[in-house]
Order: C-alpha cells, then sequence, then structure tokens
C-alpha cells in the first residue's frame, strides 16, 4: 500500500535532523498559524499563489531562493563545523553516512534551488520592464515553472524527516548512485527534485528565449537591449541547449535504478563515464548559466553607479556570445583524470583556457566603465567591486586547473571546491545579492537601509576570503574534498580557519535580515516615489515602484541604447499620452498551482515505491494541463478609465520629484487634476 | 573602507606567501619528490606567474578608478557619454588572448610530456604493481614477486613504477601527492601511470575521488626505499602466512568500516588482476577496437582509449 514509506523512515536517532525538522515544522505552522490570524489565505491565493504577474512570479521565486540559501548555508555550517573538530583520530560530530548527506544537499541546494531561483526571480522582475513588455510571453508556463521548482525545493526538505537524502554527492556520479551501491531512497530524491526542478528550468528557458525574441517594445533592436537582458538571452539558450541533457542522463539512471537496467552500471557492458560525460555537459553549461546572468547585473549596475555608458557594449554582447558556444566545448575538463590520451584532454584543456579571454575583456569592460565616471558608492557597487576584484582570482585558479599536468594533482582537491566556489559565489551570489539590492525598490516600492548592507556587505566578504583562501592552501597540501574525517594534523589549523570565515558569512546573513526588518520599519522613510531611485539608464526605471500591474500603460518606443536615460535627456521620460487604451493582461490561474502539488506527490510516491499514488498522480498532472488548455478565457481588459486613474496616482506622486531633471520640466506642465 | 578592502588583501597574499615560501614540508604539491611532481610544480607556479600579469592591472584599477572618479571629487574628469576605445578594446582582447596562447603551449607540451601513460625513461626496469581499489581499502599486487599488499606499497627510489589500476566497486581515484599525478581506477577498466620517486621516504597515497561511507580512510603508505630494502621487504612479504587465492581475495574486497590495516600476502593467485576486469567485462582484450573499454595490452599509452 505506501511502497516502502513506513514509521522507521523517519530518523528519530538523529538529533541534529530531528531538531532541523522540528524546527522548520514549527516554523511552518507559525507562518500558517499567522495567515490564518490574519485570514490573509484568500490574500495570499488571489494576490500571489495563482498570479501570472511576472513581478509577483519573480518575487515567490526569490522568497524560495533565500529560504534555500538558509538550508543550503546550515548545510555548509555543519560542514566546516565537522572538520574543524574531526581531525587526527576524532571522528567529529557527524558519522559519514549524515556526512555525505549534508554535502550532497549543500551542493544540489546551492545550484538547483538557490542560485537557479535567485536568478531566474531576478530575471522575471526585471527582463519584462527591460525590453518594454507588459509580461513575459508564456505566463502561465512561468506560474508552472516556478511550481515545478517548488515541488522539487519541497522535495529535498522533505528527504530531512522521511527517509534520508542522497549520500552520493551533488553530481551523483554513478557507479556510486546505482542500486547496488546505493539502495536506499536518498538517491532517488535528488533524481526526482533534480528532474522536477529541471523540467520548471527548461521552460522557464524557452519562456524567456521567447519573450526576449518576441516581446521587445517597438525600436528596441538587438543592438539596444540592456546587457542584462542580452545574458538572459545567451543564459536561456544554455538553458535550453543543456537541460535536456540533464533530463535524458538522470532519466537514463532511473531506469538503471527502477528497471535494472544497465546504461552505468559496473557489469553487462554499463559504462560510468557515460554518465560521467552526459552530467557535465549539461553541468558545465549550467555554471555559465548561472554565472552570465550575474555578468548582466554587474553590467547595468556598474554602468548606472559610474553615470557613464556602459564601455564596450559590443565587445561585452561578443564576449557573451563567445562564452556562450565555449561552454559546450569544455566538460571533458572535470574528468580529465580518467586516463584519456593527451591529445584529448589538451584539446578541452585549451578550449578552457579560451574561456578565459571573454571574461577577461568583460572584467575589462566594467573597469573602463569606471573609468571617467562619477561613482556612487551604494552597496550594489560595493558588491559589484568586490566581485571584479574576487572574481580575478577565482578565474585564474580555473585557468590553472584547465592546464591537465595541473588538474592531474589539483582535481578533486581542497583547491578545486576553493576555485568554484571563489567564481560562483563572487561571479554568481553577489551578482544576485547586488541585483537584489539594485532592483528591490523597483519590485517592493521601498530601497534597503544602507549602512546595514554595507555591513552585511563587509562580512560577506571578509568571511567569504577566511573561508575560501585556507582551502586552496589545504588543496596544495593534498586535501581531498569530501572528507567526513581526517588523519593529517597539519590541516587542522588552515580548517579552523575556514570554520571561522564561516561564521563571518553567518554574521552577514544576521546582518542582512535585521537589514531586511530596519528597512521594512523605515519603508516611509526609503519609499521612491520617482519609480527612478538610482537615476537608471533602463526601461524598468520608467515604471512607478512598484510597477503597476500592466508595467507601461504605453508601450515606450526605444530610439537608443540606454533608452530611460535617453529618454530623461531629450526631457519626453515622463510625457503623459494624450489617452490611455484598454489593456489585456492574463488571467490568475491556479492550474500552475495544482501541477505543482500533484509533481510533488507524484515525487514523493516515485521515491517511495508507491505505484498507485504515483499513476493517480500522473493521471492528475495530465487532466490539469488538458484543462487548462481548454480554458479560453485566459485574459481580463483592465478599462482604460482604470489604467488613467492609476496612472493619476502616480503622476501626483511623482509630480514634484520628476523635476529633478531639470530638462524634464517643461515636460510635466500638465499637472493632475485634481480629484 | 578601501582601506579594510585593501588590508584583507594583502593579509591574503602575505598568508599565500608564508605558506608558499615557509612552510613547504607541508605543503604536499611544492615538495614533490619525483620527477612527475617536479614537473607539475612548474607547471602550476608558470600559471599563476601567467595569471598575475592580468590580475595585478586588474586589481590597480579595481582600487585606482574607484578612488579616483568617486563621485565626491569633483576635480575629476566625468565622460557621461565616452564608451569606445578601438586602442583599449584591442588591448583588452589581444592581452588576455597572448596569455592564453603561451599557457596553450606550455599546456600543449607538458600534457604530453606528463601523460599517466608513458612510461619514464630509466635505465633501470621498472617496477610492476597492480593497484585495486575496494571498498574501503587498496589492494596492491606486485605480479613479478608474486606478493599482495593491502594500503601500503614500497618501491626502489630512482626506479619507475608502472602501475595498473582497476577497481573491484565504484569509481575512486589513485593519488600520492607528492610523486604526482592521480588517476581514475574504474570497474572493467584499466588505466595506467608512471611515477618515480628521487628521493626515500615515506610519502602519503589516499583516495582522490569520494567512494561512499569508508572514503575517509582510504590512505596508503608509498615507501620508496634503497633497492636492498626493497629486497627484504620484498622478503619480509613473502613471510607472511597470508596467502590471496579466490577465497581471500572475496573476503577482503567485502567493505570493512575504517581504515584497514597494513596486510601482507605471501602469494596471489595467478592473474587475479584480469580476473577482477573480467569479472565486470569478459569480452575485454578479446574485441580489438577501443570501444570495448580497454584491453589488457602491456604497450602503455595504447589501451584504456578515449572513449572511456
Amino acid at each position: 500500500m505506501f511502497g516502502k514509506l513506513s514509521l522507521s523512515a523517519i530518523p528519530y536517532d538523529n538529533p541534529i535532523t530531528m531538531g532541523a525538522v522540528g524546527g522548520a515544522v514549527v516554523l511552518g505552522l507559525v507562518i500558517l498559524g499567522l495567515i490564518t490570524y490574519y485570514r490573509k489565505w484568500t490574500y495570499l491565493y488571489k494576490e500571489w499563489l495563482t498570479s501570472l504577474d511576472h513581478k509577483k512570479i519573480g518575487i515567490m521565486y526569490i522568497i524560495l531562493a533565500l529560504v534555500m540559501l538558509l538550508r543550503g548555508f546550515a548545510d555548509a555550517i555543519l560542514m566546516r563545523s565537522q572538520q574543524a573538530v574531526a581531525a587526527g583520530g576524532s571522528l567529529g560530530f557527524l558519522p559519514p553516512d549524515h556526512f555525505d548527506q549534508i554535502f550532497s544537499a549543500h551542493g544540489s541546494i546551492m545550484i538547483v534551488f538557490m542560485a537557479m531561483p535567485f536568478m531566474v526571480g531576478l530575471m522575471n522582475v526585471v527582463v519584462p520592464q527591460q525590453i518594454g513588455a507588459r509580461d513575459v510571453a508564456f505566463p502561465f508556463m512561468n506560474s508552472l515553472s516556478l511550481w515545478l521548482t517548488t515541488a522539487a525545493a519541497l522535495l529535498v526538505m522533505v528527504s530531512l524527516g522521511f527517509g534520508e537524502f542522497s549520500k552520493a554527492g551533488w553530481s551523483g556520479y554513478a557507479p556510486l548512485t546505482e542500486q547496488q551501491y546505493s539502495p536506499g531512497v536518498g538517491v532517488d530524491y535528488w533524481i526526482w527534485a533534480f528532474q522536477i526542478a529541471g523540467i520548471g528550468s527548461t521552460m522557464t528557458g524557452i519562456n524567456f528565449l521567447v519573450t526576449v525574441l518576441k516581446m521587445r517594445a517597438p525600436g528596441m533592436k538587438p543592438m539596444r537591449l540592456p546587457l542584462f537582458v542580452w545574458t538572459t538571452f545567451f543564459t536561456m539558450l544554455l538553458v535550453v541547449w543543456a537541460f535536456p541533457v540533464l533530463t535524458v542522463d538522470l532519466a537514463l539512471l532511473t531506469l538503471d535504478r527502477y528497471l535494472g537496467m544497465h546504461f552505468f552500471t559496473n557489469t553487462l557492458g554499463g559504462n560510468m563515464m557515460m554518465y560521467v560525460n552526459l552530467f557535465w555537459t549539461w553541468g558545465h553549461p549550467e555554471v555559465y548559466i548561472l554565472i552570465l546572468p550575474a555578468f548582466g547585473i554587474f553590467s547595468e549596475i556598474v554602468a548606472t553607479f559610474s553615470g557613464k555608458r556602459l564601455f564596450g557594449y559590443t565587445s561585452m554582447v561578443y564576449a557573451t556570445s563567445v562564452i556562450t558556444i565555449l561552454s559546450f566545448s569544455v566538460w571533458l575538463h572535470h574528468f580529465f583524470t580518467m586516463g584519456a590520451s593527451p591529445n584529448v584532454n589538451i584539446f578541452f584543456g585549451i578550449a578552457t583556457m579560451l574561456i578565459a579571454v571573454p571574461t577577461g575583456v568583460k572584467i575589462f569592460n566594467w573597469l573602463f566603465t569606471m573609468y571617467r565616471g562619477r561613482i556612487r558608492f551604494t552597496t550594489p557597487m560595493y558588491w559589484t567591486l568586490a566581485f571584479i576584484v574576487t572574481f580575478a582570482v577565482g578565474g585564474s585558479s580555473g585557468v590553472m586547473m584547465s592546464i591537465p599536468p595541473a588538474d592531474y594533482v589539483l582535481h578533486n582537491s581542497l583547491f578545486l571546491i576553493a576555485h568554484f566556489h571563489n567564481v560562483l559565489i563572487p561571479g554568481s551570489l553577489f551578482g544576485f545579492f547586488a541585483g537584489f539590492y539594485y532592483w528591490f525598490p523597483k519590485a517592493i516600492g521601498f530601497r534597503l537601509n544602507e549602512d546595514w548592507g554595507k555591513r552585511a556587505f563587509w562580512c560577506w566578504l571578509i568571511g567569504f576570503y577566511l573561508a575560501f583562501a585556507p582551502l586552496y592552501v589545504l588543496g596544495f597540501m593534498g586535501m581531498p574534498r569530501r572528507m567526513a574525517h581526517y588523519a593529517n594534523p597539519t590541516w587542522h589549523p588552515y580548517l579552523l580557519i575556514a570554520a571561522f570565515g564561516a561564521a563571518v558569512i553567518l554574521l552577514g546573513i544576521v546582518f542582512q535580515g535585521i537589514q531586511l526588518l530596519v528597512s521594512i520599519k523605515e519603508r516611509r522613510a526609503l519609499r521612491d516615489p520617482t519609480g527612478d531611485p538610482w537615476d537608471g539608464r533602463t526601461l524598468e526605471w520608467m515604471t512607478s515602484s512598484p510597477p503597476a500591474v500592466y508595467n507601461f500603460p504605453k508601450i515606450p518606443i526605444v530610439d537608443e541604447l540606454d533608452a530611460f536615460m535617453d529618454m530623461k535627456e531629450k526631457g519626453v521620460a515622463y510625457r503623459r499620452p494624450d489617452q490611455y487604451n484598454d489593456i489585456e493582461m492574463p488571467k490568475n490561474s491556479p492550474h500552475g498551482l495544482i501541477i505543482g502539488a500533484l509533481a510533488f506527490v507524484f515525487g514523493f510516491a516515485m521515491i517511495w515505491y508507491v505505484w498507485w499514488l504515483a499513476i493517480l498522480a500522473a493521471l492528475g498532472m495530465l487532466s490539469t494541463v488538458i484543462a487548462r488548455s481548454m480554458d479560453d478565457d485566459i485574459h481580463y481588459i483592465i478599462p482604460a478609465a482604470e489604467v488613467e486613474r492609476i496612472e493619476n496616482e502616480r503622476y501626483r506622486e511623482l509630480g514634484p520629484i520628476a523635476k529633478r531633471h531639470p530638462t524634464d520640466e517643461q515636460t510635466i506642465p500638465e499637472r493632475v487634476p485634481e480629484m | 573602507m578601501k582601506r579594510k578592502k585593501y588590508s584583507v588583501f594583502v593579509g591574503l597574499c602575505s598568508l599565500c606567501a608564508v605558506t608558499l615560501l615557509g612552510g613547504c614540508s607541508t605543503i604536499l604539491l611544492f615538495n614533490p619528490k619525483g620527477p612527475i611532481g617536479e614537473s607539475e610544480r612548474f607547471v602550476i607556479i608558470a600559471a599563476i606567474v601567467l595569471m598575475l600579469i592580468v590580475i595585478i592591472p586588474v586589481f590597480i584599477m579595481a582600487f585606482w578608478f574607484p578612488l579616483t572618479y568617486r563621485a565626491s571629487n569633483t576635480k575629476s574628469t566625468y565622460m557621461p557619454k565616452w564608451s569606445h576605445s578601438t586602442k583599449i578594446d584591442f588591448l583588452m582582447w589581444a592581452v588576455p588572448f597572448a596569455i592564453v596562447a603561451v599557457l596553450a603551449i606550455l599546456a600543449w607540451t607538458r600534457t604530453h610530456s606528463l601523460d599517466p601513460y608513458k612510461p619514464i625513461p630509466s635505465v633501470h626496469k621498472p617496477i610492476n604493481i597492480e593497484v585495486v581499489c575496494l571498498d574501503w581499502k587498496w589492494l596492491f599486487i606486485y605480479p613479478d614477486q608474486n606478493i599482495a599488499t593491502v594500503n601500503q606499497i614500497t618501491f626502489p627510489v630512482n626506479v619507475p613504477v608502472s602501475f595498473k589500476i582497476t577497481s573491484d566497486t565504484v569509481m575512486a581515484s589513485f593519488f600520492i601527492p607528492q610523486l604526482g599525478s592521480q588517476i581514475y581506477a574504474m570497474a572493467g577498466m584499466q588505466t595506467r601511470l608512471h611515477l618515480l620517486a628521487d628521493k626515500p621516504g615515506t610519502y602519503a597515497g589516499q583516495n582522490q575521488q569520494f567512494t561512499g561511507r569508508g572514503f575517509a580512510d582510504m590512505h596508503f603508505q608509498a615507501n620508496a626505499v634503497s633497492r636492498e630494502e626493497f629486497q627484504s621487504w620484498v622478503e619480509k612479504v613473502r613471510q607472511s602466512p597470508e596467502k590471496l587465492d579466490l577465497d581471500r581475495y572475496r573476503k577482503l574486497a567485502k567493505p570493512n568500516v575504517g581504515y584497514h590495516p597494513v596486510t601482507y600476502f605471501s602469494s596471489v593467485k595467478p592473474d587475479l588482476f584480469e580476473y577482477i576486469l573480467r569479472k565486470f567485462n569478459p569480452t575485454l582484450g578479446q574485441n580489438p577496437r577501443p570501444m570495448s573499454g580497454g584491453n589488457v595490452s602491456t604497450q602503455a599509452g595504447t589501451d584504456v582509449s578515449e572513449e572511456n
């Protein structure tokens, strides 16, 4: 009846896990209780959960990412503490079975459930506005992607309390992940979480590709796109090309595990290196999927806060395209040590080095954007500067590892761990934080407190160096990754420093929490009445903060790169249209939410071999898709009068402030009629 | 605030400098004991130096530009429309490209000369060792001496050691940091590695690829000794009452918890290594095409293809 599921699946005997489960359950109950107490269920359901508004979906993605960041970071703290104490003869406080789950969960969560949703969230909030559109190309698919990703994240969370998570690393190398060596449900949790999230990501990829291709405002030619839109476009190309490979790879592994096939087994003609090849055919583009959007964010921020055009825009676009293409020709550098011939290794080695060229070009472009600018040091700019310096180091350590003989000694060591954290934390997470601070006023309506933001920043930056510089040294000392305990006492002091660094980062996260609370308290003082708090250059700053549901009452016409700056200079930025028209917008839909919930049930049933439930859930998803596609009444009209009312309010708030730009004075003479 | 960042940087640099120059004995990769390791250290240092050609200007500009062009410094030039310079554009593509070109040449030559499959030229006949990864220990078979050990190898100094490597479980990676190069151990496939120690000593060996619960305890000792000491060590192993026949091997192959103590076997079932390979890959060596997953030829560099 319940497959492998029984009450013994709950890890009662593990106090750390049970503590985490207890904490999560209590927190969940408190949140549900508060929602009930304040009678917010209808509001939540109507305004958020079923919303197809790209801005709200973006905000929900970012909330998911921040929750998962806390979870992934808790794993990091546990790993650092374990390695700080498990020296010499000590086995530390985590047995290998638990430690192995923690590092597997940390990697899986940070890549797929933190960085990906954070990135997609920012794109959702910003990209349609930057191209002068009212929504993404497929608003319903957008909601479906969100709920599939959330369902997958929930599966990872549930693995804490029911059964176990994978003990085979986030990359799940076969044959360790085969039934013979990992008979538990852990690997199945990992497979289905990745599979469901991956399908969500593929749909996001299709959605944003079409959005950028088809939804641009008139005049928004390719070479007038903001750089974040360009990087989104290339990222989504990578998503659409790479994610199906992961889907197939995991599907083959699923066949091995569930139906006893032999794609990646040791015996009967299976080949584990086939798994590894396919995994990195997705996995390497995946890191560029995470880094390219952040490159776009930095480009926007550095231009805005330098009060200057982005240096070498064309170079930047071409550099991004070169990275996109090269990222598919380097996957073998993840396993130079498998015994390939030198000619094979050097091909992938040189291809990897080549990526350093366009990346270097980007770094110099950001530097020269600051050159002869007027730089304002806001929190987003802090993250950007820290990124440039830190990423240069991380990128260089990558070039070093791209030389096969150097990789022969550095492979799978803590040097590798230091390297990829040194590119992914500044290159991706710092970028998303910068974007978070930069676009927060746009999405929510008020700026975040700068003092606490800077305090948090310094903790993150100093903590980062303290946590990862020792890992470089440990790599040179020969320490492998993923050690639950170790006999070599000379590694110990460095691991203590690293653990201290993680604690400093924790302080940074606490400060970020305080920053949010303080800013909510001071929201009136931090209010952004103009919609353009930073003197922005691109179209998203043209809308109000937060934007009306339709973003633009009239679709803007673009004549220049940095379209909004161009309008401000010409004095037409805040010019009111002669008349407003009816606007058609997508209606809310519960189908995405329902399919997400069913996907969760399906995944859970597959993991525990509850076949009848899996079949029911699959049928349920299919019927929901059919029901949705039969529904023709998917739009609603915002009447012109309503648009005018909303815009009148905006202009009343904007009125005096819009004069900030002297050239605009003549353009807002028509005072809003008093109502 | 800028100063704080600067001091972090200086601190980091000095930390690196101190560890690289000072504590060399514990920084294994900078303290190699054989030509392969030495050559790999050279590659690492050369790469660091070449990278500094980019990193140093980036660091200088990353501090100098924000400082000079801060908004409060109204005396600095402000050119809000300036966004292109062919000269700078050319330089920023050309300089990284030139560095990568130099690196690529270095990488090309060293990748070929440091190919793990390539025998090390020497007047001495190499010592053959067959390595089998088990859960969670290393089995070493000396086919020429007909002895075997667990978690310890001994070999004469200045004599090339020729390893054939496979796994009787999941994929692992065989690595002695101070001697250089690691290589994967995969079931049903044979990989090759050639190392040489030019100084006597005891070097740590380890598994570099996570293999499950007992992974952390999969370390072993590699002793480089004089030829006489090697002979007497072989004699010592031959005195062991334990013999590695098939039954004993099956017992040994079972997963163990914790570090497996060093064990000597005075004799080994003939062709045990090939038996382990064929267990997973019965057609091994029969199919001449490289797709078969590697043949058991003794010609270094020709077996275990890139297809694996």
